[in-house]
């Protein structure tokens, strides 16, 4: 394969029962790259990532995400990337020093490794006061910025980010995005949903789900030039409203 | 007869979710309360909505006390929280004549009130909640809120995680409801709805750090910010939050908007440096505020 693509879709279709959910869609993600991957609710954004991250079999397609069929290879994609979702994201009634240990034993790291990874993470969160208060109690954007670095603890090479900054202030989820950048730079690809259009933006290319199927695919410069819109907000209107 | 506020404080154990909110909500009006998750904004609808009493202050909904007068209260309003909390295992027409037998009232009766929003979902009637989509339950859940003809209708966060045109659609729905003499309270971590409401208050923290007219609001901005661009994202927000003279440094969109810490400023300056720090095809433009960047100017 070339290596230089790390998710590889072709034709990945999902049907429960007669409905089908994701509708042979095709694409694929380049080391490195920030991809957004934006729809409607209910257009399969979620259907198709649960396929991508191995814990929902395709009917019919091909994927290889990390070098990895989906298919035949589940379990070595899980420890080959990080994923992060809006719902599911620490435990509340562990730690801070706690979540961190607990996903880095889960992730397979060594202690020592643990010990090393917990110090940065928590000096470059500026969570060194916090470090031994519950997880529950800290504010909603704190949580979702550790989450997300918990997420790259065993430095994945993708990352996928499931509405991460939904309900967050303004200033943390401009913060979230900064992290987003620095780990692209370091060639963690990032694959993202949101429904912040201005985020959409951020992305070096962007998808964008209708029904099952992806309608578009480009850079959001020449998704605006195609679709002869402004902003990515009227993009998505006009696609999305057929 | 709208909604009046008094120095309404709530904590709990020793969180200060409100501290000292004062405000008023006119008859009909749209308003809006823009603020992020954990500001206070469900504290306050719980209050309003006389579920839940505040520690000091005083509040009134439609001229009616929320503590004294309740239950009159409860008749006179909608409530749609942020939570979907319709029973799920009630289908969709279930749902709606149980909201209105409650109230003493009947779907037909205030059909007329629904009718635009109802005729959505219809075609789905006999499905259970549950098994509905996003977008339909947050329909049914504002028609089970409006089919007693409130006077006042509250809506906490009705668009939290809700693609931008389902939200488009449910905002065209609160213009027509306005129209029909019914004063909404709506909150929304989206800072690009606030625009499309009468008035609104910027809470953060519990505490209110602006109210007025959206276009008031961003005309109080005290900066000039450009917005600026170059060919990599990353390394121009890391250049600029180097800068010596920056003030505020966030990423809108394909651009950053810059404000300086001087009063005036040489955009060829700021072109120099950044090409200095290797970045390439720098541009700076003049532009204006939105509620986002009042926001979080006041929030800093």
């Amino acid at each position: 394969m070339n290596n230089n693509k790390v998710i590889q879709v072709e034709g990945l279709t999902k049907m429960f029962g007669d409905f089908t959910a994701v509708n042979a869609i095709t694409f694929d993600v380049k080391k490195g790259e920030i991809f957004g991957f934006l729809g409607a609710n209910g257009a399969g954004k979620t259907t198709a990532m649960k396929m991508l991250i191995g814990i929902s079999n395709p009917t019919s397609g091909k994927a290889k995400v990390a070098g990895f069929d989906v298919f035949t290879h589940a379990e070595d994609i899980k420890k080959n990337i990080g994923y992060m979702s809006q719902k599911f994201a620490l435990y509340d009634d562990l730690t801070v020093k706690e979540n961190i240990t607990f996903f880095g034993g889960i992730y397979g790291l060594s202690r020592k490794r643990i010990k090393e990874k917990s110090t940065v993470l928590i000096e470059e969160l500026g969570l060194e006061k916090v470090a031994n208060k519950l997880v529950g109690s800290l504010p909603l954007g704190w949580k979702q910025k550790l989450s997300f670095s918990v997420s790259l603890l065993h430095d994945p090479k993708i990352v996928f980010l499931d509405e991460p900054t939904g309900g967050v202030d303004p200033i943390t989820r401009r913060q979230f995005w900064e992290m987003i950048y620095k780990a692209a730079d370091q060639g963690t690809t990032v694959f993202v949903t949101t429904h912040y259009m201005d985020e959409a933006e951020y992305c070096d290319r962007v998808s964008i789900m209708v029904d099952g199927k992806i309608e578009a695919l480009d850079t959001p410069k020449k998704l605006k030039e195609q679709f002869n819109a402004e902003t990515m907000n009227n993009v998505f209107l006009k696609l999305a409203r057929g | 007869m709208g909604i009046t506020i008094s120095n309404i404080s709530k904590s709990y154990k020793n969180v200060k979710a409100l501290q000292d909110i004062s405000f008023d909500v006119k008859p009909g009006e749209l308003f809006g309360l823009i603020g992020p998750d954990g500001a206070g904004k469900t504290t306050l609808f719980r209050i309003l909505t006389t579920l839940l009493i505040a520690n000091e202050g005083t509040a009134t909904v439609v001229g009616f006390d929320v503590v004294a007068d309740y239950k009159k209260i409860r008749n006179s309003v909608g409530y749609m929280p942020g939570k979907f909390s319709l029973y799920q295992d009630l289908t969709v027409e279930e749902n709606l004549s149980f909201f209105a037998t409650i109230f003493g009232t009947t779907i037909e009766e205030n059909y007329d009130l629904i009718k635009d929003i109802y005729v959505q979902i219809e075609p789905f009637k006999d499905r259970r909640a549950g098994k509905l989509s996003g977008g339909m339950k947050q329909k049914l859940a504002l028609c089970c809120a409006l089919i007693h003809k409130p006077k006042v209708l509250f809506l906490d966060e009705p668009t939290t995680g809700v693609d931008p045109v389902s939200r488009k659609e449910f905002w065209d729905m609160l213009k027509r409801l306005q129209q029909k003499d019914i004063t909404i309270l709506v909150s929304t971590p989206y800072m690009d709805e606030a625009a499309l409401c009468d008035r609104i208050a910027l809470i953060q923290h519990g505490k209110i750090l602006e109210i007025d007219t959206p276009q008031a609001i961003v005309k109080h901005y005290p900066k000039q910010i450009y917005n600026v661009r170059a060919n990599n994202m990353y390394q121009l927000i890391t250049s600029l939050n180097k800068y010596e003279h920056h003030h505020s440094v966030y990423p809108f969109g394909e651009f950053v908007h810059y404000t300086d810490n001087r009063a005036d400023i040489n955009p060829n300056d700021l072109i120099l440096y950044l090409e200095s720090n290797n970045l390439l095809d720098v541009e700076i433009a003049k532009t204006v505020a939105t509620i986002e960047d009042t926001f979080m100017e006041l929030a800093k």
